[in-house]
């Protein structure tokens, strides 16, 4: 039985990593209403910065607030330079722009560190607890405490905020909320500033685990989309909870299931995304979209 | 508007014909292409690219993308050339001229570049194309054009034993050599050794992962626990956490670096088991084994056929002095240390070698010559490393040495296993 729980723990630490990108894919879309493919790349992208301080001799705890930095103002500049100019065009087009990052970005990391593998330092202590027979690491425990500590955050920023009502409002109606007085440029850029600091958490949270080259989130970023699909593409808890879920999916079904084993495993979050999408497209914690006709 | 499509139409038969031209053009000089040698004992053999004071190779690597990690190994192979036309004269007075292309390890982007320089450069012969993908995708056009593409950068299997491509030949040990050394080791020093294994699902995992099922058949060795994972994974935690459950004595991880990487960290955070732990080659790397951190990968054993230059061992041998001199002077730039440069180099060495014994300079002789090639010694091969090839057998290097990694190197142990005596030829 410890050998189950055992699999189901493994599969919350998978599930923390997903929740984590998860959650920046649930900011932007509250704020901008755009499903941003790039933003895997660019929490990469950030956690090589992390990568470049540490190596230059900065004290991880110092990198970090740096890192947070520039990666928020890196977003805001990407929204001014490259998204501001297709703003009010169709959602299709500034989705396709976003893809176009991600290659860029993917590109731009490898000319600039190279494709090799690089480690980065882990904010939590090697070692692992014993419960019962089953092994939690540390690093587990510490990605969940910070993936459920962003979400708060988020949480009250959505709900309890001016900002959060302000950008409820650009993304239900732009032209609207310009109307009524809101600086709707500054909500967008705000936003796209702060998913990429959400991002770059948490690349620096995956990246001692899953080893940092410009790759990083690729393999990521399918299963934060079955995540934020699962729990609703507007809810931090639903990011969360969706990316647990598919966590520990993913490795009870690649471990008990023979026909999927570890060659199918992929399989499990597509899997995920197209029931949800046919049975409760909102998702678990998503709000139905109400318009008035 | 009439007037407008007039002149459209007008102008597209213009462009038709002008393109038309160009095609009967081309086609022209396409057959006029293929030069022959007009007599003697090699008459009628095909003499494009080679002249008797030149000769024109192209490379393909992926300098860019994913796997331009391997972009040096050109490099290491234009030092070696450059030296043969400075001080040597070059091969057999001929002036090596190495032209690289880059093809980001993309198989179509590989195709193209083949054809760039087999068409338009006119090259002699194609010296290495890297990555198994790419050559896949390449060999049946060089093929069909009957083009030279000798001592392709990757270690599957099927170069050497496919008999429709006989202008393509590999260079490095083979997965399947490589998998007889394990099971060899593994069956003399652990009998009764229970195995775990994880490998990349796809041609490179699989290759390895048969020749070492095939090796142990029959043997006292036995596979209990198998792991895949594609490429696309973000990581193989789970699989490892399966075979730690298995119990097995040994552990034989077949990954390239990123999830080589993973595994040996996996390895050394799963406490509760601690298999004899065998890592790949191709996941030998120091750029591999750094970033997990030295002090996790202490032990682990592996198996290699050229000589490191970071071994303190070769510092005073002739054949590391004369690469690390010449390289300095040829190419100021590059890392003598760092090992895909004495990978180029000795590769450059075997062609140099194997075009020295071809009864004519042409691409009927270069491809005849990399296939009777008897026990040659190659420069920075380990001692005891020999090329040998023949009509039916294209792998050159079939033999390989067990090391271990101890303090912050690898240490070879051991005699120099030549597979071909212990296993019999690949089929």
């Amino acid at each position: 039985m410890s050998g189950f729980f055992q699999q189901v723990v493994l599969g919350l630490g998978s599930g923390a990593i997903y929740a984590s990108l998860a959650l920046a894919l649930v900011l932007i879309y509250r704020f901008t209403d755009i499903v941003n493919f790039a933003q895997g790349e660019l929490a990469m992208f950030s956690t090589y910065i992390a990568w470049q301080l540490t190596a230059a001799g900065v004290p991880f705890w110092l990198a970090l607030p740096i890192t947070l930095a520039v990666s928020f103002l890196g977003g805001v500049l990407i929204e001014r330079l490259v998204i501001r100019p297709f703003e009010g065009g169709p959602e299709l087009t500034v989705v396709i722009v976003t893809v176009g990052l991600f290659v860029f970005v993917n590109a731009l990391a490898g000319l600039i560190w190279s494709f090799l593998v690089k480690s980065v330092p882990s904010p939590f202590p090697d070692g692992a607890l014993d419960v019962g027979g089953v092994n939690i690491s540390l690093q587990t425990l510490g990605t969940l405490g910070v993936v459920a500590a962003v979400m708060g955050l988020l949480f009250l920023l959505f709900q309890k905020t001016k900002i959060g009502l302000a950008m409820r409002a650009v993304a239900n109606d732009p032209a609207s909320a310009r109307l009524v007085g809101i600086r709707v440029g500054r909500v967008l850029a705000l936003g796209w500033g702060l998913s990429a600091t959400v991002g770059a958490i948490s690349g620096i949270l995956v990246a001692p685990v899953l080893f940092l080259d410009p790759n990083l989130m690729g393999g990521v970023l399918v299963y934060a989309f079955a995540a934020a699909t699962l729990g609703g593409f507007d809810s931090p808890v639903g990011a969360v909870v969706g990316g647990l879920i598919v966590g520990v999916a993913e490795t009870l079904s690649g471990a008990y299931v023979d026909a999927i084993g570890s060659d199918l495993k992929i399989g499990v979050p597509l899997a995920i995304i197209v029931v949800v999408l046919l049975v409760r497209p909102r998702g678990l914690f998503g709000h139905a979209v109400v318009e008035r006709v | 508007m009439n007037k407008v499509h007039t002149r459209t139409v007008r102008g597209l038969a213009v462009a038709a014909a002008g393109l038309l031209a160009v095609t009967t053009a081309c086609s022209q000089r396409g057959e006029g292409q293929g030069g022959t040698a007009e007599s003697g004992p090699c008459q009628g053999q095909q003499t494009t690219g080679i002249t008797d004071t030149s000769m024109k190779l192209g490379g393909i690597y992926p300098l860019s993308g994913p796997a331009s990690a391997y972009g040096e190994i050109p490099k290491g192979v234009k030092a070696y050339f450059d030296y043969l036309n400075a001080e040597k004269g070059g091969l057999k007075g001929r002036k090596v001229e190495f032209i690289v292309r880059d093809d980001s390890y993309s198989p179509p982007k590989a195709v193209e570049e083949a054809r760039r320089l087999v068409e338009q450069e006119q090259v002699f012969a194609l010296f290495q194309t890297l990555g198994t993908p790419s050559t896949t995708a390449t060999w049946d056009y060089t093929n069909q054009q009957k083009v030279p593409q000798v001592f392709v950068a990757t270690g599957a299997s099927k170069w050497g034993a496919d008999k429709n491509h006989p202008w393509t030949i590999g260079w490095q040990p083979n997965y399947v050599s490589e998998a007889r050394v394990y099971a060899k080791y593994l069956q003399e020093e652990k009998p009764g050794s229970t195995v775990a294994v994880l490998y990349q699902n796809d041609d490179f995992g699989k290759d390895l992962l048969d020749g070492f099922e095939k090796a142990i058949e029959g043997k006292d060795v036995k596979i209990i626990a198998r792991q895949s994972y594609e490429v696309t994974d973000p990581s193989v935690q789970a699989q490892m956490r399966n075979l730690a459950n298995s119990k097995a004595d040994v552990f034989l991880n077949i990954t390239t670096p990123k999830f080589g990487s993973q595994a040996l960290a996996a390895d050394d955070a799963i406490t509760s088991w601690n298999p004899l732990h065998i890592v790949n080659n191709v996941a030998a790397a120091m750029s591999v084994l750094r970033p997990v951190g030295l002090k996790k990968v202490q032990g682990k054993l592996s198996s290699t056929y050229y000589k490191d230059p970071v071994d303190p061992q070769w510092a005073d041998d002739p054949e590391m002095k004369l690469y690390k001199e010449k390289l300095a002077k040829y190419a100021p730039q590059a890392d003598p240390e760092d090992q895909y440069h004495a990978f180029g180099w000795a590769v450059a060495d075997s062609f140099a070698k194997a075009f020295a014994q071809a009864k004519c300079p042409t691409r009927e002789g270069l491809r005849d010559a990399v296939r009777s090639m008897n026990n040659v010694k190659i420069n920075m091969l380990l001692p005891g490393v020999t090329m040998q090839t023949g009509p039916d057998d294209g792998f050159p290097i079939e033999s390989m040495q067990m090391m271990e990694f101890e303090g912050e190197r690898w240490k070879r142990f051991g005699d120099v296993i030549d597979t071909r005596k212990e296993f019999g030829p690949l089929t």
